[in-house]
């Protein structure tokens, strides 16, 4: 019982942080219908600024966290204005294509100004406490509280405040919204910063979690979360959350029961099966197609 | 003397439209091959990127057929030819007797090829529902799939990867397979089938409508694309004699596509285009070390701003149209021409 409770916990930390990822794939796709396959090495950015933070600045975590994510979204709202808008009337195709050379290159860049992996100094004091037989580290603790506070925060920002009505407002019409007088361009960009900063606060959680941190980790992480976002339906807020947590359980519950190196193959073939029971995600809906 | 350049021209373009004209130029590329590997007329680092390039020309111009040219949004390729790769290794390495694999080495990579193209037919199943982002799912999820088995399979010595192929693949064979599938995918997309593949990727419903079998194409052009995946996987594998799991990532598979879209989708002449770009820049630009890989990405990004649809993009050229395209082409202007005279 108390071995499955540890799993749950751990569960809920991956989980937590793939939901993080997955809320910028979602949020951009909501938006734009784009995919932006540069999320997960913003995440990876995220990660190599709390880096710097933490050693070559001495900050402790707040304001390496406050740096990761303004640095993170400071940089998606540039690539999205420099990469992504000039693409904008262009085939889908294209964005897709140059959402990958972006990824690329911020992985290689980051490769040739730093080739070995890097190790993050723990920020948190590393206090562990027992409640009947689960080990809880303050680490944990502190990523699912910052990530559900994250995630309520952003809840809060979608569908209560100016910002997140002409958000929505875009992504359930594009035409109309700025015959409304929604300033579009404006928005993108704030969607961009709110989603990537989302990322770069999962590169720090991440880099916190997992210490040793190198240009390519955000490769697979940045899979992982954008199937999650799939899972949940993709362009939905609440999905991406509801998929990262279920990704995370399945990958954690498969390496609980079976050996670590066959985790993406129950991970992916789940996912294949999900697929064809409702190839809209969790909450995604149908887009009939009307002749 | 006076060189008329008009009457070059004609004579140019009279000996490229010569049906003989294609097939001789393919025998003597073949025959230039062939001379190549046995002589060493060329630096063994030269031939190393020309088989390179041959291989990156048949899994973009494969890869082409699903995403170009059936507008389908793939990113699993490189699974496929993993598959490939892996299949005509273990028969090459563990089936076939020790003296005569040189002999079967053909066999081989037209068993990954097949072994591969199976594969390929699982793939396509669950295109029939989904497109888009979902199916490009499926095809991601398939890659890391294949990936995370032969992992896995201890037998073919999972993550430490597969060595003992003796160094099979050659310049003609390269060129053999190269020219094979770039003219079976050719004749493909100008055959009546290759404008049911067309069909789909402008309107799925009404190609279906004008009573197109969406299904039967759709799973003959997976068949097809990862037909090429493996034998170009095979062909890779006894080049580099080593191949490990991690060779056949989602990396690879980006790899792939960026060759696509550069060279431009629905284009033959534009796959051939970008895999040639690409393998050449990186060995050209190999001086500059880790900051090559800097500067490929950003090309790629200002090359699709500034080109959104590829080099190519939807355009042919005119080597790969066939004959009878070329006359009606000819014959609508002419007949245009005559139509605005006597207006």
């Amino acid at each position: 019982m108390s071995y499955l409770l540890q799993q749950a916990l751990n569960a809920l930390q991956l989980g937590s942080i793939y939901a993080l990822i997955a809320l910028g794939y979602t949020m951009v796709y909501g938006i734009l219908t784009m995919i932006n396959f540069a999320h997960g090495d913003l995440f990876m950015v995220g990660a190599f600024l709390c880096f710097v933070a933490a050693v070559f600045l001495g900050w402790s975590f707040v304001p390496s966290l406050l740096l990761s994510m303004a640095g993170v979204a400071l940089l998606g709202v540039v690539i999205e204005k420099w990469a992504y808008k000039p693409l904008r009337e262009a085939p889908r195709v294209s964005a897709i294509i140059t959402a990958l050379g972006v990824g690329i290159f911020l992985e290689n860049f980051t490769l040739a100004l730093s080739p070995y992996p890097k190790h993050i100094p723990p920020l948190i004091a590393h206090d562990i406490w027992t409640l009947g037989g689960v080990s809880i580290s303050s680490l944990q603790v502190l990523i699912i509280l910052l990530s559900v506070l994250l995630m309520i925060l952003l809840d809060y920002i979608v569908q209560r405040t100016m910002v997140g009505m002409a958000m929505r407002a875009i992504s359930w019409d594009k035409t109309t919204a700025p015959l409304m007088g929604v300033p579009v361009n404006r928005v993108i960009s704030i969607t961009f910063a709110i989603g990537t900063s989302l990322g770069g606060a999962a590169g720090v959680m991440y880099g916190l979690a997992y210490p040793v941190i190198d240009p390519y980790m955000g490769i697979m992480v940045g899979w992982k979360a954008f199937i999650s976002a799939v899972v949940g339906g993709i362009g939905n807020i609440r999905g991406a959350m509801i998929g990262g947590f279920i990704l995370g359980g399945v990958e954690i519950l498969v390496a609980a029961f079976l050996p670590s190196t066959y985790r993406d193959l129950v991970a992916f073939a789940l996912l294949l099966v999900l697929l064809i029971f409702r190839p809209y995600g969790i909450l995604g809906r149908p887009h009939p197609q009307k002749v | 003397m006076k060189i008329d350049r008009g009457e070059i021209g004609t004579a140019i373009r009279t000996m490229t439209e010569s049906r003989f004209f294609m097939p001789s130029l393919i025998a003597a590329g073949f025959v230039l091959s062939l001379a190549v590997s046995q002589f060493e007329l060329l630096d063994p680092y030269l031939q190393l990127i020309i088989m390179y390039v041959g291989i990156n020309i048949i899994l973009t111009a494969s890869l082409n057929l699903v995403n170009g040219y059936m507008g389908e949004f793939s990113v699993g390729h490189a699974g496929f030819m993993a598959v490939g790769a892996y299949t005509a290794s273990i028969l090459t390495v563990s089936v076939f007797p020790g003296g005569a694999t040189t002999l079967f080495f053909p066999a081989a990579v037209l068993a990954g090829g097949l072994v591969s193209a199976l594969v390929g037919l699982v793939v396509a199943i669950p295109s029939f529902k989904t497109r888009g982002d979902y199916l490009a799912i499926v095809t991601l999820a398939f890659n890391m799939i294949v990936k995370s088995l032969i992992e896995n399979l201890d037998a073919v010595g999972g993550p430490r990867g597969f060595l003992g192929m003796e160094k099979l693949t050659s310049l003609p064979w390269v060129f053999f397979w190269t020219v094979t599938s770039v003219w079976i995918i050719r004749n493909l997309v100008y055959s009546n089938f290759g404008r049911g593949v067309l069909s789909i990727r402008e309107d799925e419903i009404a190609s279906d409508l004008m009573s197109v079998n969406t299904r039967h194409v759709k799973l003959l052009v997976f068949v097809i694309s990862s037909f090429f995946a493996g034998i170009a996987g095979a062909l890779f594998a006894h080049l580099l004699q080593y191949i490990n799991p991690r060779m056949f990532d989602i990396l690879k598979s980006t790899d792939i596509l960026i060759m696509v879209y550069l060279g431009g989708i629905g284009s033959i002449a534009g796959s051939i285009i970008g895999a040639t770009t690409v393998t050449l820049l990186l060995e050209v630009l190999r001086p500059m070390g880790l900051w090559r890989m800097v500067l490929m990405p950003l090309l790629l990004v200002v090359l699709m701003i500034v080109r959104p649809r590829g080099i190519m993009g939807l355009r042919e050229s005119c080597w790969f149209v066939p004959l009878r395209d070329v006359l009606a082409a000819k014959l609508r202007r002419a007949l245009k021409e005559t139509a605005d005279v006597s207006s």
